[in-house]
């Protein structure tokens, strides 16, 4: 298949995906009685400067939390777990933050690593589950996650500072902080350094993927196990350090804002990550390309959907149900796709014409 | 040919009365026992009185519709983890047709809504052959948001009703057979060994009974009837059994799929209307709280079968109310020991059959749980909210080894994939 | 014998996107006999059954039944003229008993209680299956299964009876067996159509025979006009290959060796049993066995994908029986798996990746710890070239071959990097036969370089034909072992079924 050929065959999945979202988002808006013009206006109008900043910071979060499910679903892994495990990393890289044993951006480096090994450890006992009592992934990171949640939520209650009403861990202090970049002006906000770790991840997961025996060993038990398996693959392993990877990665999502923004665990802290992630995940096939373009598209809804509350009648939770649509119409797609495609192949496969065989069929060596 | 030797005839009736007795039955009887004997030793009545049990029934109807759910779906050979957005649909469901049209309506509201859900699971996965657990993924989604959207978009201007929740709303009757119920409760109040234990689930089955509780049993029953005695149900179970033998013998495959998918939504969403109107007093943004999974747990520590999930779902369903039982911290603290007895049963019974690895696991396990029982005097509430969770993972890493689910279940199926 | 037609089909064409399955077929089945249809793999049999039975429909052409035209749009319509297949590949559920498999679809005819059992017992007891309606299916052996299937068919009043390669799982004895009950229900009064590949057995069983090569049937007669060399030559087209005999390649020294080696599953039965063998350089080790009779546990043990509950596994002096099969594989073991879809290859991915699949450790696919692109694909084109691999480009997905196409990739991939131990697990399993010369003649060549084989075949011509000496497997033992140039399809099909304990050695 030509390169045009193969770019217009990636990009109609997502295209068919987002138009039908939009329908049936329409279609949802008029029959409860409100204005689906009103809404498209206000979501597809042009971001505000503070918009600009926070849908990039938004992306980024989205972006780790959809790489980290991304990892495991290249292995055919589930991994619904990434809302607990960046809850509990989050919540001891702010608390370790916090104590300040460490000054300055040492204090950074050492939390990022903290966060990467809860997220992992986390996620390691539902690998860990799997590959020794067969538990299936699926239902044992959702268990893990509300358990988390609820262990987090314990702690914060019983051992976190006071502020008024609500409970945090101690603040970081302020060579700890990162500022950030302000591309516009002060009051517009602040883009996360920690950008870059978005960027760092997706690097590394395209490359350890693509381009390393590791990588190719963990997409070829994602094709297929058994052909893995007879291959050489330890797949019990790779089960385990797939989960152990996706963990740490996950650890990761909340780090930016904790360090540009939050500076501490308590009632600032972003719930739902995790789930956005997987749905990107989804969206973007797992490809930090398709994921990147996911993150923003998300992240966009997400932040024009502000607007509805005050500017109309419009509940801010149907955004929730057009980036459901979407997953569901795109993932649909692509499935039609890919049939099409071997199709497409097999077709090619058997038109080419006999006078090119080497060994004709008939004849026989004696 | 050597005759029997008077040592071993006299193995002694007990034994040989115990080689009779259905499995099943033991099993009861003895966890009957123990229940009973932890209750005095620990001397929390609150584990097993009246008013827990009417809580713990009332918590499993929802998880059980789940399971049962989850069983019409995966008996066709259809992975649904959408049921949790299912459920939600369904207590939306529940609560808008109940303030209109009553109660019954609305539990009709909630199946039609929960249907839904499963149509769009069945869709994606029947009829594009989309991976399930990705579409359950994205059926959830749908389910959470819409019900919110929903929500919001109905409520807010309704009587009880705001941009989150709906309450206030009639329930289904509930009765109390009169004469059996007081007299059971008066029994189970003694705390006689066994006789109260016994008395007190008489007493919570004829107690402020709801007449939807009877209905979802016989719903299950009515399940199991027909997946097993009838033609339908033989056909429905061939497509998750061997979807290509079925084809081959002129059995729809993709028609009986659609329609254990979309019952499997229906049920589910029937569970989330017994959430509303039932267990709670309407409907609130996040009340299935997961119960959708912890369904599918039940389903898979049942086997697959109506008769396990049953145990199962009131395993998870007690677990789960226990929160809102009295002296809670101390119950579940006596819970540990009842735990650790059971463990450490599990591991004798692996001795026995020669299984030493497991043995020991399940000996460790029971250990620790008997060591964290006389460590501590009381477990912290928020800890008793986890326990359903917990409870299935444990019960999914002990027992997922001797589990058989259908065949071709998850398998993604083509139409013309026979020969 | 009537001169009725029971069947008949004419003029019949079916395409598929790529491919003519059939083209202008024409067969004629008479009432009350036994028809064979012949042809090698690809002939476009299964094509013609399907549509027969319909399961697909055809494009052009007509059919008729006892007279009648017909169309069937599923088998459902083909049931209720009363026509039966049964299907090489059993389509039974395991975890259903065997009425409920019976019973299936057929609901209305004996419900599904007390009279579809007693149903099902009575042809049971008629043809004399003894078979339990209550029994798990899981629990039966093939034989068993297959007369499940028969017995499916019965149930539902097939007067015409379709056998799909029917033999293909038995050996010669269990086939008698067939044959004797096809030849009863033959005196009931049913029609048999019999699709097979296999001469001997056509010719001793059938009444009328057609052949089918490329898709159209090719000719038509009786065993009494006609030799099984002329109908492999029909079948074929030219001549056909002999085992061939060459001067001998095997050396003295011992490449592989296996002692004592015993496996149990998880329920504790013994799936090998003190298995004792020894294959030196430049020779080729036959196992001739029924299927399920241990031949897989043993691949798999050697390549270390299952652990041995006692015994080692010797690679050239070096104990392997702690290595991993990862570690096997870089000793240079290849392996041809037996389900190439499900062991050998990645069906979404490109050629070129697969090429990489089994050899991530190796040249030409890796460097280091990362993976050499240009490396894989030059080799990738290699393999396309040497072994005839029929592809647009190696960036094809692998699902996108055919199923010969995907053997020939895979035995090259395996031959590559110069193995010096190859298992060949039914290496020419659907490949048509001018691949099939052409893998034999690969594993020849690498022989004489001095290649030991393990080669694992229910083709008892390529057995015989590639085999330096022949080891016969049953129930997990090893029973007895033959020279090739002597041994005969009837002794090994004794050794095959435990009928020779005198077996020569």
């Amino acid at each position: 298949m030509s390169i045009v050929n193969r770019v217009a065959t990636a990009l109609i999945a997502p295209l068919v995906a987002v138009v039908a979202a939009m329908v049936i988002t329409s279609v949802v808006i008029t029959v409860v009685g409100d204005s689906a013009l009103e809404f498209w206006q206000i979501v597809l109008s042009a971001p505000a400067d503070r918009a600009y900043v926070n849908i990039v910071n938004q992306a980024t979060m989205i972006f780790l939390s959809a790489l980290a499910a991304a990892i495991g679903f290249r292995m055919n892994l589930f991994n619904i777990g990434v809302e607990g495990q960046y809850t509990i990393a989050a919540y001891s890289a702010a608390l370790f933050a916090g104590a300040a044993f460490l000054p300055g951006l040492l204090n950074v480096a050492v939390a990022l690593l903290l966060a990467m090994a809860v997220g992992a450890f986390w996620a390691g006992i539902a690998g860990v589950l799997r590959v020794t009592r067969g538990v299936s992934e699926v239902i044992s990171t959702i268990m893990l996650n509300a358990i988390g949640l609820t262990l987090v939520g314990y702690l914060l209650n019983t051992y976190g500072q006071q502020t008024g009403n609500a409970r945090r861990t101690p603040v970081i202090e302020v060579e700890s902080r990162l500022p950030g970049w302000t591309p516009f002006l002060e009051r517009d906000g602040a883009v996360f350094n920690l950008v870059i770790l978005a960027v760092l991840a997706g690097v590394g997961y395209s490359l350890l993927l693509n381009r390393t025996r590791f990588g190719f060993d963990l997409r070829a038990t994602g094709f297929s196990e058994s052909a893995a398996t007879a291959s050489g693959v330890n797949v019990r392993k790779m089960v385990v350090i797939s989960m152990l990877l996706s963990g740490a990665i996950a650890g990761l999502v909340w780090m930016p804002a904790l360090f540009g923004q939050a500076h501490s665990f308590g009632t600032s802290f972003q719930v739902g990550l995790g789930f956005i992630g997987i749905a990107v995940a989804l969206l973007g096939r797992n490809r930090p390309l398709g994921i990147m373009f996911g993150a923003l598209l998300f992240a966009f809804l997400n932040e024009q959907s502000n607007r509805l509350t005050l500017e109309t009648d419009i509940s801010q939770d149907i955004v929730q149900i057009t980036q459901g649509v979407i997953v569901l119409a795109i993932v649909v797609a692509y499935e039609v796709v890919r049939r099409y495609r071997v199709a497409a192949e097999r077709r090619n496969v058997s038109s080419r014409p006999e006078g090119d065989a080497k060994t004709p069929e008939e004849s026989v060596p004696v | 040919m050597s005759l029997r030797t008077p040592e071993r005839s006299g193995q002694g009736s007990a034994a040989r009365a115990l080689n009779i007795l259905p499995l099943w039955l033991l099993i009861v009887v003895g966890a009957l026992l123990a229940v009973s004997a932890v209750r005095v030793l620990t001397g929390t009545p609150e584990m097993n009185s009246r008013g827990t049990l009417s809580a713990a029934i009332l918590a499993t109807c929802p998880i059980l519709m789940a399971a049962i759910g989850g069983l019409w779906s995966e008996r066709a050979g259809v992975v649904n983890i959408g049921l949790e957005g299912q459920m939600i649909l369904g207590t939306w469901g529940a609560a808008y047709f109940t303030y209109y049209y009553g109660p019954w309506v609305g539990i009709l509201g909630a199946a039609l809504l929960g249907a839904v859900g499963g149509a769009l699971h069945a869709l994606a996965t029947v009829t594009f052959g989309v991976d399930h657990i990705v579409s359950g993924v994205a059926v959830n989604i749908i389910g959470l948001g819409g019900a919110k959207f929903l929500a919001s978009a109905y409520f807010e201007n309704l009587d009880g009703g705001g941009a989150n929740q709906l309450t206030g709303l009639d329930s289904p009757t509930r009765f109390t057979v009169p004469g059996v119920s007081d007299v059971a409760s008066d029994i189970a109040a003694r705390g006689w060994f066994v006789i109260s234990d016994l008395a007190a689930v008489v007493a919570a089955l004829t107690t402020n009974m709801s007449l939807m509780t009877i209905a979802v049993f016989a719903l299950v029953a009515a399940t199991a009837w027909v997946l097993w005695k009838t033609p339908f149900g033989l056909r429905l179970r061939s497509c998750g059994e061997n979807p290509q033998a079925a084809e081959s013998l002129g059995v729809n495959v993709i028609r009986y799929k659609w329609i254990a998918v979309v019952t499997s939504g229906a049920f589910a969403g029937i569970g989330g209307g017994f959430l509303a109107l039932v267990a709670s007093s309407g409907f609130v943004n996040g009340q299935t709280g997961g119960r959708g999974f912890i369904g599918l747990a039940a389903m898979i520590f049942g086997n697959w079968r109506p008769g396990g999930i049953l145990t199962g779902a009131f395993l998870f369903g007690y677990t789960d109310s226990l929160p809102l039982v009295q002296n809670s911290e101390q119950t579940v603290h006596a819970l540990l020991l009842l735990l650790a007895a059971g463990l450490i049963g599990l591991a004798l019974w692996n001795l026995r059959k020669g299984l030493k690895v497991s043995a020991a696991v399940l000996g460790a396990a029971g250990a620790g749980f008997l060591l964290l029982f006389l460590v501590t005097d009381r477990v912290p509430r928020d800890f008793t909210s986890m326990t359903p969770y917990v409870a299935t993972l444990l019960v999914l890493a002990f027992a997922s080894q001797r589990l058989r689910m259908p065949a071709a279940d998850g398998q993604i199926y083509r139409k013309g994939s026979a020969g | 014998m009537n001169a009725e037609v029971a069947i008949e089909a004419r003029d019949v064409t079916k395409r598929f996107p790529g491919v003519v399955a059939n083209r202008d077929v024409n067969i004629s089945i008479r009432a009350g006999t036994v028809h064979a249809l012949v042809g090698e793999n690809g002939a476009g049999k299964s094509t013609l059954m399907k549509i027969l039975y319909g399961v697909q429909k055809q494009d052009e052409g007509t059919l008729s039944v006892n007279g009648r035209e017909v169309s069937f749009g599923s088998p459902t319509d083909a049931i209720a003229d009363g026509i039966g297949m049964v299907f090489q590949h059993f389509m039974l559920a395991d975890n259903l008993t065997v009425a409920e498999n019976v019973v299936l679809g057929s609901e209305k005819l004996h419900g599904i209680g007390d009279d579809a059992h007693a149903e099902i017992k009575r042809i049971s007891d008629a043809y004399g299956f003894g078979l339990d309606p209550d029994a798990l299916v899981e629990r039966l052996g093939v034989g068993e299964r297959q007369r499940v299937e028969i017995l499916k068919v019965l149930y539902r009043g097939a007067q015409i009876i379709i056998l799909d390669e029917p033999t293909a799982v038995l050996v010669p004895q269990e086939v008698d067996a067939l044959f004797d009950n096809l030849r009863e229900l033959k005196a009931e009064g049913h029609t048999i159509l019999f699709i097979s590949h296999k001469l001997d057995e056509v010719l001793a069983v059938a009444d009328d025979i057609t052949v089918m090569r490329r898709g159209t049937t090719v000719g038509e007669t009786t065993p009494a006009d006609t030799t099984k060399r002329q109908l492999a030559e029909l079948m074929v087209g030219s001549e056909l290959p002999s085992p061939q005999s060459e001067h001998t390649t095997v050396t003295d020294e011992v490449q592989l060796e296996v002692e004592d080696l015993t496996l149990h599953d998880e329920r504790g039965r013994a799936l090998l049993t003190d298995i004792d063998l020894t294959i030196h350089r430049g020779e080729v080790l036959g196992i001739a066995g029924v299927e399920g009779n241990g031949q897989a546990e043993l691949v798999e043990t050697i390549m270390g994908l299952r652990k041995p509950s006692t015994g080692r596994v010797v690679l050239r002096g070096k104990d392997m029986s702690s290595w991993s099969t990862r570690e096997r594989r870089d000793a240079g073991i290849g392996y041809i798996p037996e389900d190439r879809q499900r062991h050998g290859l990645l069906l979404d991915a490109p050629l070129w990746e697969n090429r990489i699949l089994g050899h991530q450790t190796r040249e030409p696919s890796v460097k280091g710890i990362l993976i050499n692109r240009a490396g894989a694909r030059a080799d990738t084109e290699r393999i396309v070239d040497a072994y005839d691999v029929r592809t647009p480009s190696i960036d094809t997905l692998s699902a996108a071959l055919s199923g010969g196409n995907q053997q020939k990739l895979v035995v090259g991939r395996e031959m590559s990097g110069e193995p010096v131990l190859l298992i060949a697990a039914h290496p020419t399993r659907g490949v048509d036969i001018g691949a099939q010369a052409a893998i034999w003649d690969h594993i020849r060549d690498a022989r004489r370089e001095g290649l030991a084989v393990l080669l694992i075949s229910a083709d008892l011509d390529e057995l015989i034909g590639l085999s330096d000496r022949i080891e016969v497997i049953l129930r997990g033992c090893l029973v007895g072992g033959f020279d090739p140039q002597s041994v005969t399809p009837q002794d090994l099909g004794s050794a095959m079924t435990g009928g020779g304990e005198e077996a020569a050695s």
